[in-house]
């Protein structure tokens, strides 16, 4: 028997009997994902849109109930919208731009995000993980309708894998029985505590954080609360050692109480007692429902490395974070972002084998980023010693009344894409242009006539060209480049100058797949392109 | 890079060091830590450079001299 680990918001993938439990031979596939929550929906999404067939395994039948995730950065925005899903989450997400901080009973300081003007997506949106998941399955059933090759099989458990050299054996369970099936390429996506590591043995190192945190979905009854994420530092409400409150789509609003470490679950779990917290801090006349609430502990941690011969981890499954800075989801996201055109190019003869050594080299250095960012968060937040807390109250103390000390107030920074900085798919920095479109960059968006540049970019090798030519398309060694000109005259904003020129007065791009920046010239090269192509490929 | 100044700087060594210890006189024991916390970002706010601060960090940790025994 399969059991529910938890249960549904959405059944979206209900167990049917497939081809593969009937066939006398174990079926093999090309690629097969274990885990369908946001990372492995996403992987076979990217996959099934490059023509490739691909098989998701879950244990249940659809996403959990419960919002886990909240915050949404605009880099997955993008990922989305490349995908063809990124609208529907805008459209019913929340867009916030203000913060208050507080300590005790006093206001430290608020702040505006003052997102960057000239991009398709906000800094961030709030909205619930379920939703979240449901717009990327919504996006696979389209992409199904219209002969993607995906399969999602509900309630089928990954119970056992045989690692081979250039296969893997899967043993499943299903409601009514067992079968086996093979994969050329297997995909761990089976979440932070995966027991498809623990079946292949491998490590999870890193941090476990003292602390536990109790968080209340609530929805308001009356609009007392303005769209704006508070944070207070030791609340005089005293219902945690810090509370955040964060505004959600259909009136519904995350609180998110530290309560210790050594806590009775099963007690504090009680609605009378998530309302007495609740009660205290929103006083007596706020009036809300409970939507949803949970216990959560934290840990920093990521496998050593991300690929293991034929088997790849991605999500959580490779590396775990605090939820400070919301990057579990985000991070996830850009794996997939990173993982599918390397493993598409593989699959269809394009490339070496040894592309997918870089996705392990590039997001095992993204999971350090994401690491130490949300380790230093939850250091400030919940400082480990005496003097870590002196400090902390120090800094708070000086930030009510000194601009200089807020930048040192850290409840969380909130996700951005790292920068491939120096790593081997880069190639050469031949534009005297800007710093953040430097090789290994991710694209920024900007303007341009009455649509994006993003919008223009993805999917496959990019020549941009601005305000200089090229051939239509360039062929190197099988993989095909596809041009892309514009012209300052489409870039009445300014933004694109800033963001791709700099000082140049023309510019030549080439950019990947993922929409990171390979290499950069200050004109049409061919030879130099070609080798950029043989390098961002893993070929030289 | 900056180098720490390790020179005699200050004009009035001797006023400056009775006005520290004054100060920290009139806190009871509980509140030094939280004021010299509170002196220590002020300080380095206005010194501003990353390196410089280092090296005072290093120096102050290495001239412990009582513990090197
Ligand atoms: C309180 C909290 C707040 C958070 N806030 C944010 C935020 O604001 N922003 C953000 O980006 N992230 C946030 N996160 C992190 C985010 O929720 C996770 O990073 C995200 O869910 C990871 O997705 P995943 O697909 O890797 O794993 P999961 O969502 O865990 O999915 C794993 C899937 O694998 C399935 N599975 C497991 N074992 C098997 C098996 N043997 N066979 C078949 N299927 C199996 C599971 O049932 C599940 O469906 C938060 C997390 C927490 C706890």
């Amino acid at each position: 028997m399969i059991h529910d680990r938890y249960s549904l918001a959405f059944k979206l993938y209900p167990y049917e009997r497939n081809a593969d439990q009937d066939s006398a031979t174990p079926v093999r596939h090309p690629v097969v994902i274990v885990g369908g929550g946001p990372i492995g929906v996403a992987t076979a999404l990217d996959l099934g849109l490059q023509g490739i067939p691909v098989v998701v395994l879950d244990d249940h039948e659809g996403i959990g109930m419960g919002s886990r995730a909240i915050c949404f950065a605009k880099r997955t925005l993008e990922i989305a919208d490349r995908y063809g899903c990124g609208k529907p989450m805008l459209d019913k997400g929340i867009v916030w731009n203000l913060g208050k901080v507080f300590h005790d009973d006093r206001k430290v300081f608020e702040f505006n995000l003052l997102p960057e003007e000239g991009h398709k997506y906000p800094a961030f949106i709030n909205l619930q993980q379920p939703f979240f998941e449901k717009f990327i399955v919504d996006r696979v059933r389209k992409a199904q309708a219209a002969g993607a090759p995906i399969q999602l099989r509900g309630k089928n458990r990954v119970d056992q894998v045989t690692v081979r050299d250039d296969h893997v054996v899967l043993d499943i369970s299903t409601p009514e029985g067992t079968y086996t099936i093979e994969a050329d390429w297997l995909i761990g996506c089976d979440g932070a505590s995966s027991p498809l590591r623990g079946m292949m043995g491998l490590d999870f190192e890193g941090r476990v954080f003292q602390d536990s945190f109790l968080i209340a979905d609530i929805k308001m009854l009356n609009d007392s609360f303005p769209t704006e994420r508070w944070f207070w530092f030791e609340p005089y409400f005293k219902s945690g050692a810090s509370t955040l409150l964060h505004r959600q789509p259909d009136d519904v609003w995350r609180v998110d109480f530290q309560i210790g470490w050594d806590v009775d679950r099963k007690e504090e779990m009680k609605e009378e007692n998530i309302r007495r917290r609740l009660d205290a801090m929103l006083g007596p006349e706020v009036s809300y429902e409970m939507v949803w609430s949970s216990i959560y502990t934290f840990q920093c941690k990521r496998m050593e490395r991300f690929r293991h011969g034929r088997v790849l981890f991605a999500g959580d499954a490779a590396h775990q974070v605090s939820p400070f800075g919301a990057r579990g989801a985000n991070s996830g996201i850009q794996d997939v972002d990173n993982l599918g055109w390397k493993l598409g190019m593989v699959l269809k003869g394009q490339a070496p084998e040894r592309l997918l050594d870089t996705y392990d080299e590039e997001r095992t250095f993204g999971a350090d980023e994401n690491i130490l960012n949300s380790t230093r968060a939850t250091d400030f937040i919940t400082p480990k010693s005496k003097i870590s807390h002196v400090f902390r109250n120090a800094v708070l103390d000086l930030a009510e009344r000194h601009a200089f000390a807020r930048p040192l107030v850290n409840s969380g920074r909130l996700s951005v894409p790292c920068t491939y900085d120096g790593m081997s798919l880069n190639g050469e920095d031949a534009l005297p242009g800007p710093a953040r479109t430097r090789p290994g960059s991710p694209c920024p968006d900007a303007p341009l006539g009455d649509g994006f540049l993003l919008s223009q970019l993805g999917n496959d090798f990019v020549i941009l060209t601005i305000n200089t030519d090229a051939p239509d398309t360039l062929q190197e060694d099988g993989v095909t480049a596809r041009h892309v000109a514009v012209r300052s005259e489409d870039d009445t904003s300014g933004a694109l100058a800033e963001r791709y020129l700099g000082d140049a007065s023309r510019a030549v791009y080439l950019i990947r797949p993922d929409q990171h920046v390979a290499a950069r010239w200050d004109r049409y090269d061919e030879t130099a392109i070609r080798a950029a192509m043989r390098t961002a490929c893993a070929k030289d | 890079m900056a180098d720490l100044i390790t020179q005699p700087n200050l004009p009035d060594p001797d006023g400056f060091y009775a006005d520290l210890i004054k100060t920290y006189e009139a806190l009871d024991e509980d509140a030094v830590s939280g004021f010299s916390a509170r002196l220590i970002l002020l300080l380095t706010n206005h010194i501003g450079d990353h390196d410089v601060i280092s090296q005072a960090v290093e120096e102050a940790v290495r001239t412990n001299l009582k513990a090197e025994k």
